[in-house]
This record gives C-alpha cells, structure tokens and sequence, in this order.
C-alpha cells in the first residue's frame, strides 16, 4: 500500500447525504404523486441543463472528497521500519490534477502567459543584468522561441473536440437505448425522437448540456498541463485548479449545512405546530430570538468562539488538513443553527393547517398517538416544503460562504475556496495593469454553480408547491 | 393603540433577555475569560500575572453569575453577567479593546451609515416595484420571459462581483468618483454616488422576482377584473389598485428591515472605507474585539424588535379593517 485512505469529517457527511439522495430516489420511484411532480422537473429543458450541470459539479466535489496520504519514500535500505506517510493530505481529484497541482510558477502571470506578469532583474550570460519578464518554468515551455502560441492552442483545442463528440455519441446512443425500450420502438426512432425534443423527459437539453461540458472538459485537459489557463496567482499556483478545489468548499457548504439545519427545523416547526401550548411558546420563543439578531453578528459570534477554543487545542488535530476540515464543518454548523429558524416558521404555519383537517381529526378519533399521527399524516404532508426550502437555501449558501470568508468569518484561510480566492484577488485590484483572473475565473465558476442551483430550484418549486400548479 | 404598544415592547424585553444570555454564554461560557485573555495576549506572553492583569484591566475579573465574596444584592450585581452583559440594556456598552467608548463610536458612526443606507433602500424600493409592476404589465409575453431570465442571472452573481465589478468600471475606467473613501456634508455626495447605485442593482434581481409574484397573485383577484371592465387602463389598474392592495405583504418585508438601516451594510462600508457600522463590525470582527461585537449583537437584535413593532403599527396606517388591540 503506497497510501493510507484518510476520511474527514465532511467526507464522510458527504457520502451520508449522497446516500441519502440516492434513499429518497429509491422512495421516489415508488411513490406515484413524487413520480409525477419529479416528472414535471424532468420535462423542463432548462431544469435539465442546470442539473447535469449542478451533476458535473458533483463529480468534482466528491472526487475532492476521497482522502488520502502518500506514503513517504524510505530512507536507506529499512524496508523494515514502519511505514511514514506525508503530512499532507490529498485527494483523488488532486491526484486526477497532478501536472496543475505541481506546475507551480514564482508568482503572477497572464492566462495562456509565456512570461510572468512581473519584470525581474536577471543575470545575462555575458556578464550584466536586465529588467526582463522572466520565462514561465512551466506554461508555455513546450513551444520553441519562435512559434505561434495562438496557432498551437488552437490546433490542441481542436484536437480535443473529436473526444468530447465520441463521448456525447456514446451518452446519446445509451440514451436512445432507454427510450427506445421505454416507448418500444427502433433505436433510429428514438434517437429522431431526443433530437426533435419529443420525449418525455427533456433529453435533447441534458445532451446539448453535457456536450458543452465534455467539450469544455476535453479542451482543458488538452490545454491545462501545457498551459495555464486561467494564469498564476500571487505565490504561482494556477488558477484553473484552485477553482476546482473551491467547488467542493462550495457544496460542502451548501448541503452540510442543510443536513444540519433540517432535524432541529423539523422536529420543532412540526413539533410546535401541532402539540400547541406551552410546547408552541417555548419553540416560537426560540426562533424568535435567534432569528432577532442579525444573521451575519450571530454567525461572526460564534465563529470567533469557535476560533479560540481550535486554537487553544491544537492537540486535537493530525494535520492541518483535518483543523481546516474542523473548521469547514463547525462553520456548517454555525450557519445551519442559525438558519433552521425560517423553516421552522413555515413548517408551524403549515401544520397548523393540517392538524385541523379531517384525515388527521380522524386519525386521532381512532386513537393514534401524536407521535403516530406527526409521522404518518404530518411529515409527508410538508416534506414539499422542505424539499423547496433546501433547494432554495443552496446557492444562498454558496454565495453567502464568499462573504464570510471575505469578512474572516469564514473558512479556514488554508481551505481554498471562492470566498478566499476572491480576498487573495481583491487586494491586486489596485495594480496597474490589473490582475483580473483569479476573480474573473472565481465569478465564472460561482456564477455556472448558483446560476444552475437557482433555475433547478426554481423547477422544483414549480413542480412541487400546489400554489403553482 | 398605546395598550398594546405597550404590550408589545413588554414582550420585547424576555426576548432582548434570551439574545442577552444567548451572547453571554457564546462569548463567556464557551471560551473563559482567560481563554481570551490568552488569546489577545498571545501564547508567548500569557503569563498568569499577564492574564490577571488583563482580565482587571478590562473588568473580567469577577464571577460569572455569583460574586460570593459581596453581600446583599452585590452578591448578585457585582459579577460579570450584570457588569458586561445586563448593563447593555442601559446602553453601557463598555470600552473596546482599544480604549474607545462604544456607545460614543456608535453615535458617531451612525450617521455615515445611514447615509448610504437610507437612499440605498428607497431607490432600491421604488426601482424594484417599478420594475415588478412592468414585467407584469408584460405578462406573458417575451419581455417577461427574458426579464425574469435577467433577474435569475443578477441574483446568481455575488454581491462583491458587484462591488468589485463597479469600483473598476466606474471609478477605475471612467474616473468619474472616487474609489472610496468619505467627507462630511455636501461632498458626501461624491463618495456615496456609487455605493448606493452598487447596492441598487445588487438588489434588483432578487427584489424584482419576489415583488413580480407578489403582485401576479395579487392580478388574478376579482377587483382587478372588475376595475378592468369599468374601462381602467392597465396602467391604471397596475399602479392605482393592484399596488395600493400589495401594500400588505410589500410592508411585510420592508418595514423590518427600516430601523436596522442605522446598522450599515457590511462589505459595501467595508470595500468604499466608509466610517460607519458596518465596516466598524467588520474591524471589530477581524481584530476579534469581542465587546464590540457584543454591542453590535444586542442593537442588531434591539432595532429588528423595534422593526416588528413598526410592521403592525404600519397595517394600520394602510388598512383601515386593521386595528391593533
């Protein structure tokens, strides 16, 4: 074994909330009203798009979540001494990402760059010095003095495309295969069918979708390990992986968040709801005093307490790795805390509907309990409520990490992310000329994620609110 | 209307209490007094003398809830809870880390806040219901489809983009303002120009969508018919009816948030250096000045309270079938 498998906290939440995903799709299937109002989300082309979008983002996100560290290389002959691993945790995605993660230069430059941004004093071979831009180590080396950058980029670019058409091809020709069983007619048929936008479900949107995102995918790791695409930041590291790496920060936060938020926001809004009295007082006392300090001061509160108690223990953690990954998921903590209240409020008011409505009277004349009652009538009865609450809350929590990170109540300055690519870029604004792409490339990847988080939320809402039918 | 004004700032105050235990226990509890003091100090200087003198230097050194060592009702006063905590309900606020008078620097600070504030959310208001009302008045029809289609993409951008996005388009590229910074009276207005339009159109998508359903909900009502069939124009019936009837669930989400204006907005004081509330937090947060942060806890919550009073007494003014009692 040349690794040791690590699991973070958060990895491990991950792949908790991606099975359950996978449980709700399974209770799904068998369920014909969600079948019906998951139908309805499927025949929305631009709900498609956003979610084989939003599914691309996953893959990334959860090859980022596979942990693991290197095993050192022994020294001298000991092949009996026990087996030293690196200090420093990497995960699949870096591994995919080698070349971006190891090409690193001085500092600045330009995407598709030669030189560094910078001018330098350097030695000439003949005795002096002069003030030039210095040769990247890493971009832009393959070529000889004199050929054309553009021609070359563009001749691999298209290079590319012929693997992004092969592969689009195979995910049409699997796809026709399905509806072609599916309507029980000949595969030429179904696949006149995707193309023409007949089919049940808005195939031709998800393959138009995936076809841009595996020319895109193609291009890059045509382009990546020759160039940097997105260029160098301040200390060299280029931009095109930092900004894979902040993809998972992004849904970390976004979904951990919710799983946290969700048991207190349902147990009590329901709870509150239904059981009345002093029950109701006591939790409407709650929230409301949560929900009365501003959100930002209550979150900046508790992350500077939980900063001190990290930093007074450092003995609690391994590895850097595993305090920034404590602090990513105390983070997620704080935000779900003080965000369950708004849920919490709907789902009280829609209870209270409920409670009043004849199949719950009846269930308590035959005697059912109030825990009987909550879970069978209740719950699923405001489950759509959740569901569009969760979806919604996404991309606010994606964007609002920036923020946070922005203001230094975020996460761990270690952990890349938007937020603190945007706080490392921000500072270089003032430069002339300017820096622009870590910013340009951190607003591009923030922009794809939330911009597809918000039009499926919005299908979702439409599908699943009986307001909107 | 004065009984249940009353009522309703007496039931403030158990509130204002929960939010004042809740920051003393995050900010006392979870970390001692001496855990902070470690922290400002640094680990290379946290002496137990250090700390002690710390802690005295600032009023730390008492008990948390019980002072054994005083009588009588010192027994209960003279202890930190009292001293750091229920003594902001007097507006005590106590020095920051930096020997500044809170409650002073508060005072001080408000003003340029509001400043910014204060056009932000009227413009931001009246540009947002404009705009909701006309994509309605284009119900239906492409306008809609692509305005809503715009208010989708303004909404996914973040609000630093914005920021960011127009100090280097407006004051960098075309030099027409200052980057950032503030003056006092008439020449305010050059620095506060481009953080208001900022917060404007950083506003606009989200604002615009929820106005535009709530006034598609308010259209399919039978007034509304009725006042078409009397010949109205559509204008009309937009602007004098179906908004005047809106006003409901506009004051809803508006009124609220009005007292916590004084409060400032975060990044935008923060990337135009402008001296009020919100880049004050902000200091405070980044210099982990935790008094600081307690007062701005306790006010945030305070004028929130305050903004839910001002929503009911704002239905009545609106709507006459309203009465509060």
């Amino acid at each position: 074994m040349n690794i040791q498998p690590i699991f973070l906290w958060t990895d491990i939440l991950l792949f908790v909330l991606l099975s359950c995903m996978f449980a709700l799709v399974w209770h799904a299937r068998r369920h014909e009203p969600l079948r019906a109002a998951w139908r309805q989300v499927g025949r929305n082309p631009v709900a498609m798009a956003a979610a084989v979008v939003l599914l691309a983002f996953a893959a990334i996100g959860l090859l980022d979540s596979l942990h693991y560290r290197e095993r050192l290389p022994e020294r001298g002959g000991e092949t009996s001494a026990p087996a030293v691993y690196s200090t420093e945790v990497l995960s699949a995605l870096d591994a995919l990402l080698a070349p971006l993660r190891r090409n690193t230069e001085k500092t600045y430059s330009a995407p598709f760059a030669r030189a560094l941004f910078q001018k330098e004093t350097v030695e000439l071979d003949g005795g002096g010095q002069a003030r030039i831009h210095p040769p990247l180590q890493h971009g832009a080396r393959h070529l000889q003095a004199g050929e054309s950058l553009a021609a070359d980029v563009l001749l691999r670019a298209v290079g590319a495309l012929p693997f992004a058409l092969a592969a689009s091809l195979l995910f049409a020709l699997g796809l026709a295969v399905v509806v072609a069983r599916a309507r029980r007619c000949g595969l030429i048929e179904a696949l006149r069918l995707i193309a023409r936008g007949q089919t049940a479900l808005a195939w031709r949107a998800a393959l138009a979708t995936s076809f841009l995102i595996a020319a895109l995918a193609a291009i890059l790791t045509a382009l990546a390990p020759l160039y940097h695409v997105f260029g160098t930041d301040k200390v060299g590291q280029d931009v095109l992986y930092l900004s894979l790496k902040s993809v998972r920060t992004g849904l970390v936060i976004g979904t951990l968040t919710t799983l946290v938020m969700l048991p207190f926001a349902i147990v009590f809004g329901i709870a509150a709801g239904y059981l009345g009295g002093w029950v109701d007082d006591a939790i409407q006392y709650l929230y409301t005093v949560l929900s009365s300090i501003p959100g930002v001061l209550l979150i900046a509160a508790a992350v500077l307490m939980m900063q001190v108690v990290i930093d007074l223990h450092p003995q609690w953690f391994g590895t850097a790795a595993e305090r920034s990954d404590a602090r990513l998921l105390a983070l997620c903590f704080i935000l779900g805390i003080t965000s369950w209240t708004g849920l919490c409020r709907l789902l009280r008011g829609e209870t209270l509907k409920l409670r009043e409505l004849e199949y719950v009277q009846a269930a308590r004349a035959f005697g059912a309990s109030a825990a009987a009652i909550l879970r069978r009538h209740i719950l699923p009865n405001v489950m759509h409520i959740v569901l569009i609450t969760v979806v919604i809350d996404f991309s606010g929590l994606v964007l609002a990490e920036a923020v946070l990170s922005y203001v230094g109540i975020g996460v761990d300055p270690n952990t890349t992310s938007f937020g603190t690519m945007i706080n490392m870029a921000r500072a270089e604004l003032a430069r002339d000329p300017m820096v622009w792409w870590s910013l340009t490339a951190a607003f591009a990847f923030m922009l794809t994620l939330v911009l597809a988080a918000n039009l499926l939320a919005d299908a979702v809402r439409d599908a699943f609110d009986p307001r909107r039918s | 209307m004065s009984a249940y004004l009353l009522r309703r700032l007496l039931y403030a105050v158990p509130i204002l209490l929960g939010v004042n235990l809740l920051t003393f226990l995050l900010f006392f509890m979870v970390n001692s007094p001496d855990d902070m003091a470690r922290i400002q100090l640094g680990a290379k200087y946290a002496t137990p003398e250090a700390i002690e003198r710390w802690k005295a230097g600032r009023g730390y050194d008492k008990p948390m809830f019980m002072n054994t060592q005083r009588e009588g009702v010192a027994c209960l006063t003279d202890t930190l809870f009292v001293s750091k905590s229920l003594s902001m309900f007097a507006f005590d606020f106590g020095h920051a880390d930096d020997g500044h008078d809170i409650a002073h620097e508060i005072r001080d600070r408000m003003g340029p806040s509001l400043a910014i504030a204060l056009p932000s959310f009227l413009l931001s208001l009246a540009a947002t219901i404009t705009f909701a009302l006309l994509l309605v008045f284009f119900r239906a029809t492409a306008i809609d489809f692509w305005g809503v289609a715009i208010c989708v993409m303004l909404m996914s951008i973040s609000s630093m983009f914005y920021i960011i996005g127009g100090q280097w388009l407006v004051a960098k590229l075309w030099a027409l303002v200052p980057i950032s910074g503030y003056a006092g009276g008439l020449d305010a207005a050059r620095f506060l120009i481009l953080p208001v339009l900022i917060s404007v159109v950083g506003g606009l998508g989200a604002g615009t969508r929820w106005y535009r359903t709530l006034f598609l909900e308010e259209i399919s009502r039978d007034y509304v018919r009725t006042a078409r069939a009397k010949g109205l124009s559509e204008l009309a019936v937009l602007f004098r009816h179906v908004l005047k009837n809106a006003l409901i669930p506009i004051l809803t989400g508006v009124v609220v948030v009005i007292p916590s204006l004084f409060m400032g907005s975060l990044l935008v004081e923060s990337f135009f250096a402008v001296p009020g509330l919100g880049s004050y937090t902000i200091e405070a947060i980044q210099a982990q000045d935790f008094a600081v942060v307690r007062a701005m806890v306790f006010i945030g919550s305070l004028l929130y309270i305050v903004g839910l009073v001002l929503t009911d007494i704002s239905y009545t003014l609106v709507d006459p079938r309203v009465r509060l009692g």
